[in-house]
């Protein structure tokens, strides 16, 4: 695929026992773009984020990030290419017996030889990038969902990565925090060059933030549409893609 | 006073030359519906043409709608009308449709003979899950004892306290009262022949060698055991136990380590409070029988072997081992949905004694051939 793409998907192909999700899936996104993953409930947008942070192994097919191939990688590639990623999942996942600063002090401690008060000086950073320095000392059961997407946000960014993977981030927020989720978004892509994989359904978002979108389809296995958004809202002729963009169209900007 | 809204629901059919005709009327609630299911029901099986005429139905809520869609259903293929709904329900009627149990996809009728490969495949997968989990904590737990530096030791003092300090008063209230009940029963019969001293020497043997590791362990299943199932099945249903691995994190290393080596040092420490409890509830039985401690004592020193002890001690730490592993095991093995957690719970709590009680009978075997 294109020089500058830091994720490439070739011919994969994977499902779950007898039900195959994707019959050959190929795409790739490229360094400092913000790439989104759209489609119907169940298609398989989760699982197709589990397979590019390698928790699942397609059937065939390759996952090549940032210059090393995932699927076949030997435990020190995979932890190389793992070193290199954030990942935030669609409940954020924080450690519940830690509060909010040991959750993101412990990628620090594990994989760094940061003395401690930096560690702590780190970890605070983090936190306040996403507005939640405040809240260092609570325990994730203490904070709102939103502010638990958020700190999910900031634990993932911890090591620095260069990509960062967000299931369903704007999901159960009301507009204003979603906006403003979007807005940290473009913030850190623009200050950090992070590229973002994000899989949501919020029209509103997919405008605010996406570069390219891919469309996927429970019926064809694969990929529908592929493109800026405004291109697919405009231009695509599929059906699916058609509705999914238009049966919300009084929400999207400028539409 | 009842208004016509708070008519009870009633239905009434009358045969016509082609087939029924269906009445409903009143307010077709929950109640309501129930009351005329039946009836209406029948109506549709009479067959022929079915004409529902509901111009007297004062309300219908999702009740209401779901009996017109059964009735559409029931009269599929005939010819079929509802008359007279007022039309802010008719759209909800509409929306509906028909309601009838969806086809259920027939699963594919296996032959025994691909049964039974199905399930060797699925018992060879979970095999290999289980020797791979007892080789990757194995590993761990070697590199934990060579590099104590890696080990998270704030989660193994917490368990420490959780299985250990905590578990004090119920571990010295059963001993106690094991210690009494074998010694007050055993004390009958052997009282007749004039042996009641020697049940010092029984109990304290048993206690020592058999029933103080065996108790604790079964008490560290029971509290322990299934508490780690259920802090690591939640952690894996809350996708925890995923971030720890996209992080790089071994969750082996990082959640079973610490609990499992806690588990092998709580152990021995329980076991000898089973025994000493134990001992003293003998003692008290010893002492309603008239001998004095000093009598219990020499009987005890001469009855047992530090190596008696020791060896329990030993088997301690190894239940510890087990039931901690099986606990942590099951707990990691929990699929999705907060059914899954309590499910491993039980399981961890259950294979947890099975296998206290296997190794229980190895550990007999093997002593017996040490000279033990
Ligand atoms: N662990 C699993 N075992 C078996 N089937 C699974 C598993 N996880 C997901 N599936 C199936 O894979 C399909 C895709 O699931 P997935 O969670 O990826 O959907 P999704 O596109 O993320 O949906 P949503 O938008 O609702 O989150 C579903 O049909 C689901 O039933
Ligand atoms: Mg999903």
């Amino acid at each position: 695929m294109a020089a500058d793409a830091i994720i490439t998907v070739e011919h994969m192909r994977t499902g779950f026992g007898a039900q195959v999700l994707f019959e050959d899936l190929s795409f790739g996104v490229a360094r400092g773009e913000v790439f989104v993953i759209l489609g119907g409930s169940g298609c398989g947008k989760s699982t197709l984020l589990k397979h590019l942070i390698g928790l699942y192994s397609p059937w065939s097919g390759s996952i090549d990030i940032a210059g090393m191939e995932l699927v076949t990688a030997d435990e020190a590639t995979r932890l190389a290419i793992l070193r290199r990623i954030g990942v935030m999942y669609q409940q954020g996942a924080l450690f519940g017996s830690m509060n909010l600063i040991e959750n993101v002090r412990l990628p620090l401690e594990e994989f760094t030889r940061l003395p401690d008060a930096a560690v702590e000086a780190v970890a605070l950073a983090k936190l306040k990038l996403v507005g939640l320095d405040r809240f260092a000392f609570h325990m994730p059961s203490e904070i709102s969902g939103g502010m638990r997407k958020r700190a999910a946000i900031a634990r993932a960014m911890a090591l620095d990565p260069e990509i960062l993977f967000l299931d369903e981030p704007s999901a159960g927020l009301d507009p204003i925090t979603s906006a403003e989720l979007d807005e940290l978004i473009l913030q850190l892509r623009r200050s950090l060059g992070i590229t973002f994989v994000v899989v949501t359904h919020e029209l509103a978002s997919i405008f605010a933030i996406a570069d390219r979108v891919i469309m996927l389809d429970k019926e064809t296995r694969g990929i529908i549409a592929e493109g800026p958004p405004a291109r697919l809202r405009d231009e695509s002729r599929h059906p699916f893609v058609r509705r999914f963009f238009h049966r919300q169209a009084a929400d999207a900007p400028a539409a | 006073m009842p208004d016509a809204a708070d008519r009870p629901a009633t239905a009434e059919v009358r045969i016509v030359a082609d087939g029924a005709d269906l009445v409903l009327a009143g307010r077709l609630d929950a109640a309501g519906t129930a009351a005329v299911w039946v009836p209406a029901m029948a109506a549709v099986q009479k067959g022929g043409s079915l004409t529902v005429d509901a111009a007297g139905i004062t309300y219908c809520d999702g009740s209401g709608v779901a009996l017109l869609g059964a009735l559409r259903a029931g009269a599929a293929g005939r010819p079929f009308a509802i008359r007279g709904l007022q039309p802010g329900f008719q759209t909800l009627v509409d929306l509906v449709g028909e309601v009838a149990p969806p086809a259920v996809p027939a699963a594919p009728r296996l032959g025994p003979i691909s049964r039974l490969g199905h399930a060797a495949y699925a018992m060879g997968g979970e095999a290999k899950r289980q020797v791979a989990f007892v080789g990757e904590t194995l590993v761990y737990l070697t590199e934990a004892v060579r590099r104590p530096g890696r080990v998270r030791w704030s989660d193994f003092f917490l368990t420490l306290e959780a299985a250990g300090v905590r578990a004090v008063p119920i571990m010295v209230l059963m001993g106690f009262l094991i210690g009494l009940i074998m010694a007050f029963q055993s004390a009958i019969p052997m009282r007749r022949f004039g042996a009641d001293l020697f049940v010092a020497d029984l109990v304290s043997l048993s206690l020592l060698r058999e029933l103080g590791p065996l108790m604790a362990a079964v008490m560290l299943a029971g509290r322990t055991g299934s508490a780690f199932a259920a802090e690591i099945g939640t952690m894996k249903v809350n996708e925890e136990v995923d971030a720890l691995t996209t992080m790089g994190l071994v969750p082996v290393r990082f959640l079973v380590v610490p609990r499992v080596l806690a588990a092998i040092v709580v152990m021995p420490f329980l076991a000898m409070l089973m025994n000493v409890a134990g001992l003293f509830g003998c003692l008290v039985v010893m002492m309603s029988l008239g001998y004095p401690p000093v009598t219990f004592f020499n009987q005890l020193v001469g009855a047992t072997t530090h190596l008696d002890l020791l060896g329990g001690l030993f088997k301690a730490a190894v239940f510890g081992l087990l039931v901690g592993g099986v606990g942590c095991m099951r707990g990691l093995q929990t699929t999705t949905g907060a059914a899954a957690v309590g499910e491993s719970t039980t399981r961890s709590v259950v294979s947890g004694i099975l296998l206290i009680i296997l190794a229980d009978g190895l550990f007999a075997v093997l002593f017996f051939y040490l000279d033990l």
